[in-house]
């Protein structure tokens, strides 16, 4: 915008020139000779433009001038269908399908309103244990990701040079774009019994580990499959701490290890709560690792809803379980706008 | 996943308000007079192996119908597929005797005219109208093979071959043992205690009561740590074994079958206490884009050859009696070793897979239902 229609603009808004000058410019915008009346010099090329515009555009236009909510909603419509039509409707017709039961032996839905599923939930301690290991894990491999993810984002935008830095960068980010599934494959042949890893175990002399189909193998896969949604906001939060801060840190006799405590660590943990709603996320929704590399006793929420949806047919009861993460994320996500995890996003 | 839950949701509404007055008895879909043109296609839902190019690719080929295959892991699963999408997204499925009721009743698959299915006058007798899948001599399907669930072993551990289930209950296999992630399991479980705790008066595994529900589940649930995984898939099960992370567990003859053309040291046996067994019956849906492809397709898999294919690509035991020639023609010995000349009183003594319901086939009502079975079985997992 140059500056000419920038003070244009500006112009009508200003006390001195109250109501009559802001009637007459809207009256020669919508006549499409919008610039030409009050400042000529710069006429020629804004009504060029607004020539090619169509009808409706230039009303829709100059409606959003004089109606300025007009403008916004146009540009929030799409979204704003999209959250409310298809995202907020779907869970809201989840939380109503969680008062329905199912017919045991026909399997048909029946409407109502009745609280047996979150009854059932509750009576039954299988539940809160299933819970209870999703969150476990979800939180372990959170926290796993902020440890490896800190040496790799200090090393790649405080210790390298622009090469190795984007080189860095490339081997971070190529994983994701590789299939999850292959992923997960991979890792279930490295950690079987005769796979990869214990095979390196013998070579060098060790007693083979059977960590293959458990609870330590979904630790290990979840960390490695979102490690670099942990590493890339952690960089983003370190690089914004000025280097003048770090010296004035010495300078004043803090070693390192005291520096990063003190310093970088208070300054970089929105990054890395904004890297946790990933890493926590996308642990506490997955049933395919699960399902793929755990063991016995290796169910996530996600495993018991998909059964009852994909096997045992019970929606409702489904519907029911699926509260729980949207309330455990809903607190999450609470605690970390407090930490000021978005300022970071 | 979210999306389809509105859809779901929409459908349902509509589906209750029409679907409630039509009762409970029947299905109000006619069963089809005579087999037209084939439309080209076939949707199919099958356990693994079921659906094998041999004869796939030749049905393709003889009548046009281009065959789409998904594999379900059990029976629920089989069940929540027929369901899904309002019904109609798949046309025929091999249902076992522990799915075909539900489906019945839940009026998702139709009636069947068996004047258009030649073969059926040949099958063995057991299977022409079985009450799991003929209900007031309404026939909702045509029975295809049956056989035992085995226990499969790796023979590097077993010199000789067990000869009771107690292996895949024994500590001194603990993280080796692998069984399906599968509710109806509980009954493999409640099959061996009723022959090594008869004080317990189980005398029909589908047909248990709280109390002896909760001594099974007490067995399963020891089992659990000893567990290595439970498999979803057959495939999954293969892995366990080439891998050698499991060496003892609950399988199917397909697993075998495959292991060991894979090269790998196991064997299958049925031990002293017996097995539980499934007995499938190809059924039509009730809202079956592909009728006439449904009906030749049932004929196709009925006739003695694919029966012997079948059964000896599987591991299982035709119902048509005039495979058994054709086994033998296929691979001598066939026949006999897959039982399909076995006498009567082998196809009685296995312990068929059904639906486990209130009734408990003595007039009293206090058997637990599936359901129950269902959440008995999350709970023993975990």
């Amino acid at each position: 915008m140059d500056p000419a229609r920038v003070w244009e603009r500006d112009a009508p808004t200003s006390k001195l020139v109250e109501s009559p000058c802001r009637a007459s410019l809207s009256q020669t915008r919508t006549n499409g000779v919008w610039a030409s009346g009050p400042v000529g010099v710069e006429g020629a090329k804004p009504l060029a433009f607004f020539l090619t515009m169509s009808a409706p555009l230039r009303a829709l236009s100059s409606l959003s001038w004089r109606r300025g909510w007009v403008g916004v909603l146009s540009l929030l419509a799409l979204p704003a269908v999209w959250f409310g039509g298809l995202y907020l409707a779907a869970i809201g017709a989840m939380f109503l399908t969680s008062f329905w039961t199912v017919d045991d032996f026909s399997g048909d839905l029946i409407p109502g309103f009745s609280l047996v599923n979150f009854r059932a939930l509750l009576a039954d301690p299988t539940y809160a244990h299933i819970a209870e290991r999703t969150i476990g894990i979800a939180a372990a491999v959170t926290l796993t990701d902020i440890v490896l993810a800190w040496p790799v984002a200090f090393a790649m935008v405080r210790l390298a040079g622009p090469r190795l830095r984007a080189g860095m960068m490339a081997a971070v980010l190529i994983p994701l774009w590789s299939s999850y599934l292959a992923r997960v494959y991979a890792w279930r042949l490295i950690l079987s019994h005769d796979g990869v890893l214990n095979w390196a175990l013998a070579e060098v002399g060790l007693p083979g580990l059977h960590i293959g189909y458990s609870n330590w193998a979904m630790w290990i896969v979840f960390s490695y499959l979102w490690l670099p949604f942990m590493i890339l906001p952690v960089a983003a939060a370190v690089e914004r701490i000025p280097p003048s801060l770090l010296e004035a840190s010495a300078d004043l006799g803090a070693h390192g290890l005291s520096t990063f405590r003190r310093v970088m660590l208070p300054m970089a943990l929105p990054g890395m709560v904004a890297g946790a709603i990933s890493t926590f996320s996308l642990t506490l929704g997955d049933y395919v690792t699960p399902m793929l590399v755990g063991g016995e006793g290796s169910d996530f929420i996600g495993n018991v809803v998909y059964s009852n949806v994909g096997v045992t047919n019970n929606i409702p009861f489904a519907a029911a379980y699926a509260v729980l993460p949207l309330c455990v994320m809903a607190g999450f996500l609470l605690v970390a706008r407090k930490l000021g995890a978005f300022d970071a996003l | 996943m979210k999306e389809s839950l509105k859809r779901q949701f929409a459908r349902f509404t509509l589906c209750m308000s029409v679907m409630l007055p039509l009762g409970q008895a029947a299905s109000a879909v006619e069963p089809l007079q005579a087999i037209g043109k084939g439309e080209g296609t076939l949707n199919v839902v099958a356990w693994e192996g079921y659906a094998q190019d041999d004869w796939v690719k030749p049905f393709e080929a003889a009548t046009g119908c281009q065959v789409h295959a998904k594999y379900a892991g059990s029976s629920d699963e089989m069940v929540a597929l027929m369901r899904s999408g309002g019904g109609n997204q798949y046309d025929v499925v091999s249902a076992s005797g522990d799915a075909t009721l539900r489906l019945i009743f839940g009026h998702n698959v139709q009636p069947i005219n068996l004047a258009l299915i030649p073969a059926w006058k040949d099958f063995i007798p057991q299977l022409q109208g079985p009450d799991f899948n003929t209900v007031k001599g309404v026939h909702y399907g045509v029975s295809y093979e049956w056989g035992p669930n085995t226990l499969l072993y790796s023979t590097k551990i077993f010199a000789t071959a067990p000869t009771s289930w107690s292996v895949i209950y024994d500590p001194k296999y603990k993280g080796q043992v692998t069984v399906p992630d599968n509710p109806i399991q509980i009954a493999d479980a409640a099959l061996y205690l009723s022959k090594t705790d008869p004080a317990l008066g189980i005398t029909d595994p589908y047909e248990l009561t709280q109390p002896q529900m909760d001594a099974v589940a007490k067995l399963l649930k020891g089992q659990a740590g000893l567990i290595k995984k439970y498999w979803a898939l057959a495939s999954d099960e293969i892995q366990l074994f080439t891998s050698g992370d499991a060496v003892v567990g609950a399988a199917w003859p397909y697993q075998t079958n495959t292991l060991q053309a894979a090269k790998v040291p196991v064997a299958d046996t049925i031990p002293t206490e017996g097995a539980t067994g499934w007995a499938d019956t190809w059924m039509v849906s009730a809202k079956a884009a592909h009728p006439n492809c449904a009906y030749e397709w049932i004929n196709w898999v009925t006739t003695p050859k694919v029966q012997a294919q079948q059964a000896i690509y599987f591991g299982e035991t035709p119902a048509n009696t005039l495979a058994c020639k054709e086994m033998d023609a296929q691979q001598p010995g066939a026949c006999a070793q897959y039982h399909g000349d076995a006498p009567a009183s082998y196809f009685d003594q296995i312990k068929f897979w059904k639906t486990p319901r209130t009734e408990c086939g003595n007039g009293k009502t206090n058997c637990l239902d599936y359901t129950a079975w269902q959440r008995e079985w999350q709970a023993i997992k975990g």
